[in-house]
């Protein structure tokens, strides 16, 4: 599991991860929650080691992500930004990824089924559309068939065919066992998938519950959302009053 | 091993983007092509014959030099580094690897493209003039050296995207510093201009015998000093360039 300590990340004068602590418990989906702008996506990245923090620490299973021998067979990530080179075929960005950690090479032509890839496996993943890159970043993270699994804005821009595919997928690998974390500034989103929530919003934790919980205390899902990150969106309160 | 999976992971993506194929393939071309064209205008039977027929290497460089770069910057470009640093978080082992391969594959090629250049415009020397053959004094040297030469530039180049990440930017540093710089340092500080890149492959590692011109030439180095300069020219970018990569966030 991920456990989250003080995480703190700043650029600038902007604090975008702010002593954050949250633990994301074994098995199933934890819905990571926050509106735009509030650190989500920072989260992800110092989960990864792509980012260093300016304070406290984050550990996967007890351990920093850098010291994971082939960390793609323990966790297995799709951030938000597109990570594949638009001139090479979207089965050569896998096996490449695959023999750096050592994934045998059949797994690549799996993982591409799974995804619903194979026929368009050869082509240049530049012509690829945002559904297709999706499926590209969800096979890259399948690959090393890891027990924690880490999304980020999955279903954003997708089509409802791309979205309704991302939800049944969630509900699957939580079925298989696997720790799924997936991120969303879409409540709606998360009540049909999660059932454990970190609510963030400017960069802090605003609530470690679960949807049951959370709806509970208020008419809708919506409205509690709203009620907990309505302090922390500044631009959203200024819509509002408008 | 970790880092030797992390090298199969660089030759993959080195070998399945068609680009490297073409830039190594106009590589070879544009060197034996501009070192026959030499060649074949040789008229003076005392010039370095072996340094006309490579005179294709120094236009040639620039082409893995730039494939340097941007098998650095086209990861930071499509954001291909968040996923190559999520397979091996340990940045120093990733820039190791991409180093290993990069160098070999542009050593193998620069060496193919120097003995290719070197026969082609032996077997075409006109005029009289007898063709040198890789027995004959510093012969061999200036073709394996020169060889060479494309990997070490080749690498520096890889260094410098690292360092400066931006495939335009990086290309435009490499290019000053290789073949621009060279005119200010000669103009202002005559001694230096020796360590120049460019000087030391026309002048130390493509020649068979030490170039003397008098007092418009500094004193140039010999062709293993020559190598060594370009060598460390290439470390030092690449050491810098591991360094920030393990220091800054992708
Ligand atoms: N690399 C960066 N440089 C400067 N500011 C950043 C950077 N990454 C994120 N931020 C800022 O940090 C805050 C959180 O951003 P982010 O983590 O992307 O939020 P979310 O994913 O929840 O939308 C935002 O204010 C954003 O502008
Ligand atoms: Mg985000």
């Amino acid at each position: 599991m991920i456990e989250a300590e003080n995480l703190t990340r700043r650029y600038g004068r902007t604090v975008a991860v702010d002593a954050l602590s949250f633990d994301v418990r074994p098995g199933g989906v934890t819905g990571f929650l926050g509106p735009n702008g509030s650190g989500k996506s920072t989260t992800m990245r110092l989960i990864l080691g792509l980012d260093q923090p300016d304070g406290g620490r984050v550990r996967i299973g007890g351990r920093r992500y850098r010291e994971l021998r082939w960390p793609l067979r323990e966790v297995g990530a799709m951030l938000e930004a597109k990570a594949f080179h638009p001139g090479r075929s979207a089965r050569s960005h896998l096996a490449a990824l695959a023999a750096g950690n050592a994934i045998p090479r059949t797994r690549v032509d799996e993982v591409l089924d799974l995804v619903g890839l194979t026929s368009a496996a050869g082509r240049r993943a530049g012509k690829f559309s945002l559904g297709m890159g999706q499926r590209l970043g969800v096979a890259a993270a399948l690959l090393g068939d890891p027990a924690v699994l880490l999304l980020d804005e999955p279903v954003n821009g997708l089509d409802p065919e791309g979205v309704r595919w991302i939800r049944n997928l969630l509900t699957s690998l939580a079925a298989e066992g696997r720790t799924v974390f997936v991120s969303s500034h879409l409540i709606s989103e998360m009540a049909v998938t999660a059932e454990r929530l970190v609510v963030i919003g400017r960069g802090r934790l605003l609530a470690n519950t679960t949807v049951a919980e959370l709806s509970a205390g208020a008419a809708s899902l919506e409205a509690a959302f709203f009620r907990l990150t309505g302090d922390s969106v500044e631009y959203a309160a200024k819509e509002t009053t408008s | 091993m970790t880092s030797i999976a992390a090298a199969r992971m660089e030759w993959i993506k080195l070998r399945s983007l068609r680009s490297t194929w073409w830039t190594l393939a106009v590589t070879v071309a544009g060197t034996v092509g501009i070192g026959l064209a030499v060649g074949l205008n040789s008229k003076n039977a005392t010039a370095d014959l072996t340094n006309n027929a490579l005179a294709g290497v120094v236009p040639g460089l620039l082409l893995t030099g730039v494939l340097g770069v941007l098998t650095m910057t086209g990861e930071y470009s499509s954001g291909t580094i968040r996923a190559t640093l999520a397979v091996v978080p340990r940045r120093g082992v990733v820039l190791a690897a991409k180093a290993a391969v990069f160098g070999a594959v542009t050593l193998i090629v620069g060496e193919a493209a120097a003995f290719t250049a070197f026969f082609a415009a032996s077997t075409t020397v006109r005029h009289g003039i007898t063709a040198p053959t890789p027995g004959d004094p510093g012969v061999l040297r200036a073709i394996v050296l020169s060889g060479a030469a494309f990997c070490l530039i080749g690498l520096l180049g890889l260094g410098l995207g690292a360092i400066v990440r931006h495939s335009a930017a990086a290309v435009g540093v490499l290019v000053a510093g290789v073949y621009v710089v060279v005119q200010v340092i000669g103009f202002f500080a005559h001694s230096a201009a020796a360590y120049m890149p460019i000087l030391i492959l026309e002048n130390s590692l493509s020649t068979t015998r030490p170039v003397t011109c008098g007092e418009s030439c500094p004193d140039f180095l010999s062709a293993w000093a020559g190598l060594g300069m370009l060598s460390l020219y290439a470390v030092i970018a690449l050491v810098a360039g591991g360094w920030l990569l393990a220091r800054r966030n992708a």
